[in-house]
C-alpha cells in the first residue's frame, strides 16, 4: 500500500510539473508577447514596459519557469497585472465559495440521488423504476449551465423567491444560504440523475448475494433489506465515483459562477482570461490542477484501501 | 444457415435492418433518433429552413416577443432569434465535426506509435496521455484559450486538445491487442515492412471502435461549446452560436425572458437526443457499459 501510495503521489507531481512547463511553453510559443497581447494595440512603450518587467517577461524562459516553480513552493503565485494584488490572496478569497458551493451540490445530490436509486431498486420493473431511469439518464444530459440560466429565470427573474446574483451579504449566514440554493441546484441537478444511476446499478449486483437472501428469508421488508443491509455494500463504489467526480463538479462550478455571477474560483478565473492576465490563470489553474489532481489520488487510495486487487496491479 | 433463413422467413423487416429494428422498438431511442435526425438536417439545410439572415442587424425590431413575422422574436440587435438558433445548429455540428475529427487523428497517429513503437516513447506518451486526462478539462481549456485568444479555431484547438488522449488510449490498447496476433506476426515473418503492417494490416482494424467513440462524443463537444461560447471565450460574435445566444438572452434576462427559453431548448433536446440514442446503441451493442457523468 505504501509503495502504491508513493508511486501515486509522485505521478502527481509530475503531472502538475508537466502541466507548468508545458503551459509556460505555450505561452511564449505563440506569437506576440504577452504584455502586448495583455494591453492591447494602443498601448504606451513606457507601459509596456513596465508590465514586462512586472510579469518578469524580461527574464530567459527558462529562469521564468524555474522562478515560477521556486516562488509557488513558498505560497507566492505572481501578482495581478492590473490592480497588483499578490494571485495567492486572490485565490484564497474566491477558493471558500467554490468550495461550498461544489460540496453543497455534491450533498445534495447524494442526499436525493441515493433514496431514489433505493426506491427504484425496491420498485424494480414497475412504472416508478422506469420513470426514476429516464429521469436520470435526461437530468445528466443538460448542461449544468442551462440549467442554471433555467432556474435563474424561474426562481429569481419570475417568482423572485432567491436572489439573481452574487454570494449574499458578508457575515450574514441566511443571505448566504439563499444565494447558495440556486447554483448548488444547478450542479446538483445532472448529478442526482447519475449517482441515482450508480446506485441502482451497483445495488442490483448487491441483491443476488446470499446475505441478502437470508435477510429476505427472514421476512424482513425490502425498503429494509435494501436500506439496511443492500446499500452498505453497494455505496462503496459510488462513493469513489463521486470523490473522482468532486473535480468535474468544480469545472460546473465555473459555468455556474458565471450565471449567478457569483464570486468565486471560476469568476476569477474567466474574468482573467477575459482580459489576459497571465499571473492569474496560471497561478488559479496551479491550484486547482493541484486541488483537483489530490482529489483523484484520494479516490484511487480509497479505491486501492476498498479493493486489494488495484494495488496489486500496481505491485509487480 | 436454416435458422437464418428461418429467421428472414418470420421477421423480413427487421432482419434486414436489425440494428434500425432494435432501436425503433424503444419508444425513447425512437423520438432521440427524430431529435438527432432534426438537428442534422436543420444544420445542413440551414440557409433554406432560416426565414432571414442570422446576422441581419434591424435595431427598430429589437427584443421583439415572438409574433407571426418572427417566430422566436428577435434579439437585442433586432436579429431573427429562430434564424440564429437555426444557424446555430450549423455553427455546433461544424466545429464538432471538425475537432472531433482532428482529435481522432491525433489520437489514431499517437495510439499507434505508442503501441506499435519503441517501449520507452510508449512509456512517455502514456504518461503525456496520462497527464492531459488527470486535469482538470475545463481549466485547462481556460489556459489554451488564454494564450490564444478566443476564437472558433481556438475552440476547436482546445476540444482537439482535451479529446484526443482518451482516442489515443483506446487505439493504443487496441494495437497492443493486434500487434501479437497470429496474422501480424506471419506478416512479420514474411518481411514485412512496419509502414505496411500499420497501413494495411493494423489501421483498419482499429478504427471501427474509435469511430463508435467519436460519434458518442460530438454531444459532448456541443456542450463544451455551447458553454465557452456563454462565457464569450468560444465562436466570435457575430457568428450564432447556441452558447451565444444563451449569454444575449440572459444579459437581456428581464426585458426578454422568451430569449433564454428559446436559446436553451434547442441545446436541451440535441443533448437529450445525442444522449437517448446513445443509450439505445449501447443497450443493443454492449448492455454492461454505463453512461458518463453528468456536464
Amino acid at each position: 500500500m505504501l509503495a502504491y501510495t508513493l508511486k501515486r503521489i509522485g505521478l502527481g507531481l509530475l503531472i502538475l510539473t508537466f502541466v507548468m512547463v508545458a503551459m509556460y511553453a505555450a505561452v511564449f510559443l505563440v506569437p506576440g508577447d504577452p504584455a502586448t497581447v495583455a494591453l492591447g494595440p494602443r498601448a504606451t512603450p513606457e507601459l509596456k514596459r513596465m508590465l514586462t518587467e512586472r510579469m518578469g517577461l524580461d527574464q530567459p524562459v527558462w529562469w521564468q519557469i524555474v522562478e515560477f516553480f521556486r516562488n509557488a513552493l513558498t505560497g507566492n503565485l505572481g501578482y495581478d497585472v492590473w490592480s497588483n494584488r499578490p494571485v495567492s490572496t486572490l485565490v484564497m478569497e474566491a477558493l471558500p465559495n467554490t468550495l461550498i458551493l461544489g460540496l453543497t451540490a455534491l450533498a445534495a445530490a447524494l442526499l436525493i440521488g441515493v433514496p431514489l436509486g433505493c426506491l427504484s431498486v425496491v420498485k424494480r420493473g414497475t412504472i416508478a423504476d422506469a420513470v426514476i431511469g429516464v429521469l436520470s439518464v435526461s437530468v445528466i444530459a443538460v448542461p449544468s449551465f442551462v440549467v442554471a440560466i433555467y432556474s435563474l429565470l424561474v426562481f429569481a427573474v419570475a417568482l423572485r423567491w432567491l436572489p439573481a446574483i452574487g454570494a449574499g451579504e458578508a457575515g450574514d449566514f441566511a443571505s448566504q444560504a439563499r444565494a447558495l440554493i440556486l447554483p448548488a441546484f444547478a450542479i446538483a441537478f445532472g448529478w442526482i440523475g447519475y449517482i441515482a444511476r450508480m446506485v441502482r446499478a451497483s445495488m442490483m449486483e448487491v441483491m443476488g448475494e446470499p446475505h441478502i437472501r437470508t435477510a429476505r428469508s427472514f421476512g424482513l421488508p425490502e425498503w429494509k433489506i435494501v436500506s439496511k443491509y443492500a446499500l452498505r455494500i453497494a455505496i462503496i463504489p459510488t462513493i469513489s465515483l463521486v470523490a473522482v467526480g468532486l473535480g468535474s463538479i468544480l469545472s460546473s462550478a465555473v459555468f455556474v459562477e458565471a450565471v449567478f455571477a457569483r464570486p468565486g474560483i471560476g469568476k476569477l478565473i474567466t474574468d482573467a482570461v477575459n482580459t489576459r492576465n497571465y499571473p492569474v490563470v496560471m497561478g488559479t489553474v496551479l491550484i486547482m490542477t493541484a486541488i483537483y489532481v489530490s482529489i483523484t489520488i484520494a479516490a484511487d487510495l480509497l479505491i486501492a484501501k476498498l479493493d486489494p486487487r488495484v494495488r496489486d496491479v500496481f505491485r509487480g | 444457415m436454416s435458422s437464418a433463413a428461418e429467421a428472414s422467413g418470420t421477421y423480413p423487416d427487421r432482419q434486414r435492418f436489425p440494428l434500425l429494428g432494435a432501436l425503433l422498438a424503444d419508444p425513447f431511442t425512437c423520438i432521440a433518433l427524430v431529435l438527432v435526425v432534426g438537428f442534422l438536417v436543420t444544420a445542413l439545410l440551414a440557409p433554406w429552413l432560416a426565414p432571414y439572415s442570422p446576422t441581419k442587424i434591424d435595431v427598430l425590431h429589437k427584443l421583439q416577443a415572438p409574433s407571426a413575422a418572427h417566430w422566436f422574436g428577435t434579439d437585442h440587435l433586432g436579429r431573427d432569434l429562430l434564424s440564429r438558433i437555426v444557424y446555430g445548429a450549423r455553427t455546433a455540428l461544424m466545429i464538432a465535426i471538425v475537432s472531433v475529427a482532428i482529435a481522432g487523428m491525433i489520437g489514431l497517429l499517437l495510439g499507434i506509435v505508442a503501441g506499435y513503437g519503441p517501449r520507452w516513447l510508449d512509456g512517455l506518451l502514456v504518461l503525456v496521455f496520462d497527464s492531459l486526462n488527470s486535469l482538470p478539462m475545463i481549466m485547462f481549456a481556460l489556459a489554451i484559450i488564454t494564450v490564444l485568444g478566443a476564437g472558433t479555431g481556438t475552440l476547436i484547438v482546445v476540444i482537439a486538445a482535451t479529446s484526443f488522449p482518451s482516442y489515443a488510449r483506446l487505439i493504443r490498447a487496441q494495437t497492443l491487442a493486434l500487434k501479437n496476433s497470429d496474422y501480424i506476426l506471419a506478416e512479420r515473418l514474411m518481411d514485412a515492412s512496419a509502414a505496411r503492417i500499420v497501413f494495411i494490416h493494423l489501421l483498419p482494424n482499429v478504427v471501427g471502435p474509435l469511430i463508435i467513440l467519436l460519434s458518442m462524443d460530438i454531444p459532448v463537444v456541443i456542450m463544451v461549446e455551447a458553454g465557452l461560447s456563454f462565457l464569450g471565450l468560444g465562436v466570435r460574435p457575430p457568428t450564432p452560436s447556441w452558447g451565444a445566444i444563451l449569454y444575449d438572452g440572459y444579459t437581456s434576462i428581464r426585458a426578454a425572458p422568451y430569449m433564454v427559453v428559446f436559446g436553451g431548448l434547442p441545446l436541451v433536446l440535441a443533448t437529450l437526443g445525442f444522449t437517448f440514442l446513445g443509450e439505445g446503441l449501447r443497450d443493443y451493442l454492449d448492455p454492461r457499459l454505463q453512461a458518463g457523468e453528468p456536464s
